[in-house]
C-alpha cells in the first residue's frame, strides 16, 4: 500500500492541523473556481462601484471610487420617475408569479392526474410552445394588444406571461411525485377536486412551486423587450426599461443607471431568500410507509 | 338486514375484464376478507365500493341504497390504504380532523368525535406530531383514526399491515380486531395473507382471477375446500395434493383404495387426494402412503416432516416429541373424513 491510498479525504483535510500534501488537481480546481467567483462578483461590484461614483469619474476605471458619494441613491430615490418604475415592476412581477403559481399548477396537475382523452396532445402542444423564442412572440403579441387596445396598459406587459409552458411542464412532472393514494383519501374524505389540488396537493409540491416563484419573479423583473415595445408612456415603464433611458440624448448616465440596478436588486433577493427554504425542505414522502 | 350488497358487479379496464361477475351479501357488522394471489381484483373490488372506479356492470348497495352513482364521499364510507395516505404536512391532530371536514357536525360535536377516537386509539401524546415523527405502525394508527371519525358504515382496508414487520403486523391484527368488536362497523379488509384471513375475518371471500372462489368461515374454507385452488391457498403448510384415479369401481392412491365410496364416479376418472399436514397420522394401523423422511423443521411443539413417496413429496406435521429421523423409512394414513378428493381436470371438489 502506499501513501497515497491512506490520505484522509478532503472533508477531513480541512479540519486536522497536520500539514498534509494536496495534489496538484486540488489547487487547479480551486483556481478555476476562484475564477469563476470571480466572472461572476465582477459585475455586480461594478454595478455597486459605479453607483457610488460622481459622473466625472464613470469612465475611471478603478474599482474604489476617489471621492464616494451616496448623492446618485438621493438623486435616484428622489426622483419621482424610479418610484413609479420600481412599483410598475413590483406589481407586475407578484401578479405575474402568483398567477404563474396559480394556473400552471392547475393545469400541470389536471394534466398530470387526470386521465382525458387528448390530454398527451394537450401536453406536447403547451410543451412545443417552449421552442418558439420570445423575439418571434412579439410582433404577433404587439398587434393583439393593439386591436384589443391593451397597448401601454399593465395587462398590455403582463399577458403573455401569466401561465408559461415552462411552469406548467415543471409543475407536472412534480405532480408525478404524489402518490395517488393523497388524492384518493381526500376524495373519500369529501373534499371536491378543486379543494384536493389546493389543500393537499399543492402543499406537497411547495420546493416546485418556490423554484417556480423564483424563476418567473426573476425573469419578470429582469424582463426588457417585451416592456420596451408595448409602453409608450414612461409612467408604465419597468424597471428595466426606464433605467434604460435614464440621462439624455448625449450622454448615458450610467452612475444613475447603476443606482438604480443597484436599488432594484433588493426585491429580488428578498425573493430568493424567503423562497429557498421551501425547496431545501422536500417533504412528499413523510407520509407514506417509512 | 344487509349493509353491502354486490350485485354481478363486473370492472373492465379496456377490453380486459379484470372482475368477471362478484356477488356477495354482507351483513351489517361482520368482518369480512377478501383474500387471493395478486392480481386476482381485491383492491379493484375495494375502489369500486369506495367510489374511486367506476362500475362497468352490475350494482353496489350500501346500507339499503345503490350507490354507483354517488361520489366516495356520500357512500358513507371509509377507507385505509396500503401506504397509509396520511397527509406530511399535517400533524396528528389535522390529519384526524380531516375525516370530518366536510361533515355537518357542529364544532363541539366534532371535539368530541376526535377526541373519543384519539382514546381508543390511544394516541393522547402524538397529537401534535407530524407523520414523519411517527413509526409504521403509529401512522397506520393515524389512518384508521381518520377513517374512524368519519363513523362509516363500511370500513374498507387495503392490505394494511402490509409494511409492518412480522412482530408489528401481529399485534396490529389483533389491534384491528378488538377495534371492531368494540365499534361493531362492517368492514371490508383485503389481504394476500391467508393467516391474516383466517385469524381476522367472520367470513372469507376467496379470489382467483376475478372470480369468487368461495366464501364461508375460517373454519369452512379450511374444512370443506370446493376446489383445489382454495384448498392450497389456505393452510400452512398447504394441502398435499396426490394423483389418484377410480380403478375397479374403487378410489385409487397408487396401489392402496382409499376407504372412500367411488359411487357416483365414472370408472378410469382422473382424480387428486388432498390430504392436510395436519391429518397425516404416523404409523396408522392402515397405512396409505410409505416414504422416507428428507428433511425435518423443527418448529417447537410440532415438527414438519418432508416425506418423498413414489407418488410425489409429502408434507406431514408429527409431535415435536422424538419425531422420525431424516432418512427413515415412515407409513402414513388419514381419517376417511379428512381427505378431500377433487376432480383433476375441473379442479372442483367431487367429495
Ligand atoms: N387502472 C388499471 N388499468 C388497467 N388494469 C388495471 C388497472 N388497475 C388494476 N388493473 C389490473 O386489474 C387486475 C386486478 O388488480 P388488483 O385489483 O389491483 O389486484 P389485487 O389487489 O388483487 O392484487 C390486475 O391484473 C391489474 O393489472
Ligand atoms: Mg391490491
Amino acid at each position: 500500500m502506499t501513501a497515497t491510498d491512506i490520505r484522509p479525504s478532503s472533508d477531513t483535510l480541512l479540519t486536522t492541523k497536520a500539514p498534509v500534501k494536496r495534489s496538484y488537481g486540488q489547487y487547479i480546481r480551486w483556481l478555476l473556481l476562484f475564477l469563476g467567483g470571480i466572472a461572476m462578483v465582477m459585475p455586480i461590484a461594478w454595478m455597486i462601484s459605479t453607483s457610488l461614483k460622481w459622473p466625472h469619474e464613470v469612465y475611471n476605471l478603478k474599482l474604489i471610487p476617489d471621492e464616494p458619494t451616496i448623492e446618485n441613491y438621493t438623486y435616484v430615490l428622489e426622483d419621482g420617475r424610479f418610484y413609479g418604475w420600481f412599483m410598475n415592476s413590483i406589481i407586475i412581477a407578484v401578479i405575474t408569479t402568483v398567477s404563474n403559481i396559480l394556473f400552471d399548477s392547475l393545469v400541470g396537475y389536471t394534466l398530470c392526474k387526470f386521465k382525458f382523452p387528448g390530454r398527451y396532445i394537450i401536453f406536447i402542444a403547451i410543451l412545443s410552445t417552449l421552442m418558439i423564442p420570445t423575439e418571434m412572440l412579439v410582433i404577433p403579441w404587439y398587434i393583439m394588444s393593439q386591436n384589443f387596445g391593451w397597448l401601454d396598459t399593465y395587462w398590455g406587459i403582463m399577458f403573455p406571461g401569466l401561465m408559461t409552458a415552462f411552469g406548467t411542464f415543471l409543475m407536472k412532472q412534480f405532480f408525478e411525485t404524489v402518490p395517488d393514494d393523497f388524492l384518493e383519501a381526500a376524495r373519500i374524505d369529501g373534499l371536491n377536486e378543486l379543494q384536493i389540488w389546493w389543500s393537499v396537493a399543492m402543499p406537497l409540491v411547495k420546493p416546485a412551486l418556490a423554484a417556480l416563484a423564483i424563476f418567473v419573479f426573476l425573469g419578470n423583473w429582469t424582463a426588457f423587450i417585451w416592456p420596451l415595445i408595448v409602453t409608450n408612456s414612461p409612467e408604465m415603464y419597468t424597471v428595466p426599461v426606464g433605467l434604460s433611458g435614464f440621462g439624455d440624448e448625449a450622454d448615458v448616465a450610467w452612475e444613475l443607471i447603476m443606482t438604480g440596478a443597484a436599488i432594484s436588486t433588493i426585491p429580488t433577493l428578498i425573493v430568493f431568500i424567503v423562497f429557498q427554504r421551501f425547496i431545501i425542505r422536500g417533504v412528499v414522502m413523510a407520509g407514506l410507509k417509512g | 338486514m344487509s349493509s353491502l350488497t354486490l350485485s354481478d358487479l363486473r370492472k373492465s379496464y379496456g377490453k380486459t375484464e379484470v372482475l368477471k361477475g362478484i356477488d356477495l351479501e354482507i351483513a351489517s357488522g361482520e368482518f369480512i376478507v377478501f383474500v387471493g394471489p395478486s392480481g386476482c381484483g381485491k383492491s379493484t373490488t375495494l375502489r369500486l365500493i369506495a367510489g374511486l372506479e367506476d362500475v362497468s356492470v352490475g350494482e353496489i348497495n350500501i346500507g339499503g341504497r345503490v350507490v354507483n352513482n354517488l361520489e366516495p364521499r356520500d357512500r358513507d364510507i371509509a377507507m385505509v390504504f396500503q401506504n397509509y395516505a396520511i397527509y406530511p404536512h399535517m400533524t396528528v391532530k389535522k390529519n384526524i380532523a380531516f375525516g370530518l371536514r366536510t361533515s355537518k357536525l357542529s364544532k363541539p360535536e366534532k371535539e368530541a368525535r376526535i377526541r373519543e377516537v384519539v382514546q381508543i386509539l390511544d394516541m393522547e401524546d402524538l397529537l401534535d406530531r407530524r407523520p414523519n415523527q411517527l413509526s409504521g405502525g403509529q401512522r397506520q394508527r393515524v389512518a384508521i383514526g381518520r377513517a374512524m371519525v368519519r363513523n362509516p358504515a363500511v370500513f374498507l382496508f387495503d392490505e394494511p399491515l402490509s409494511n409492518l414487520d412480522a412482530q408489528l403486523r401481529t399485534q396490529m391484527r389483533l389491534e384491528i380486531k378488538k377495534l371492531h368488536q368494540r365499534i361493531q362497523n362492517t368492514v371490508v379488509f383485503v389481504t394476500h395473507d391467508q393467516v391474516e384471513a383466517m385469524t381476522m375475518a367472520d367470513r372469507i371471500v376467496i379470489m382467483k382471477d376475478g372470480h369468487i372462489q368461495q366464501v364461508g368461515t375460517p373454519e369452512e374454507l379450511y374444512r370443506n375446500p370446493v376446489n383445489i385452488f382454495v384448498a392450497q391457498f389456505i393452510g400452512a403448510p398447504s394441502m398435499n395434493m396426490l394423483s389418484a384415479s377410480v380403478r375397479d369401481g374403487r378410489v385409487m392412491l397408487g396401489d392402496m383404495a382409499l376407504p372412500i365410496s367411488a359411487a357416483n364416479l365414472a370408472e378410469g376418472m382422473p382424480l387428486k387426494a388432498g390430504l392436510r399436514p395436519d391429518d397425516l397420522m404416523l404409523n396408522p394401523a392402515d397405512p396409505l402412503l410409505e416414504g422416507h423422511v428428507t428433511l425435518r423443521e423443527p418448529l417447537g411443539p410440532e415438527t414438519l416432516l418432508y416425506v418423498e413417496t413414489t407418488l410425489g413429496e409429502v408434507i406431514l406435521r408429527a409431535p415435536g416429541k422424538n419425531p422420525p429421523e431424516v432418512g427413515e423409512v415412515v407409513k402414513m394414513g388419514a381419517l376417511a373424513e379428512n381427505i378431500h378428493l377433487f376432480d383433476a381436470l375441473t379442479g372442483e371438489v367431487v367429495k
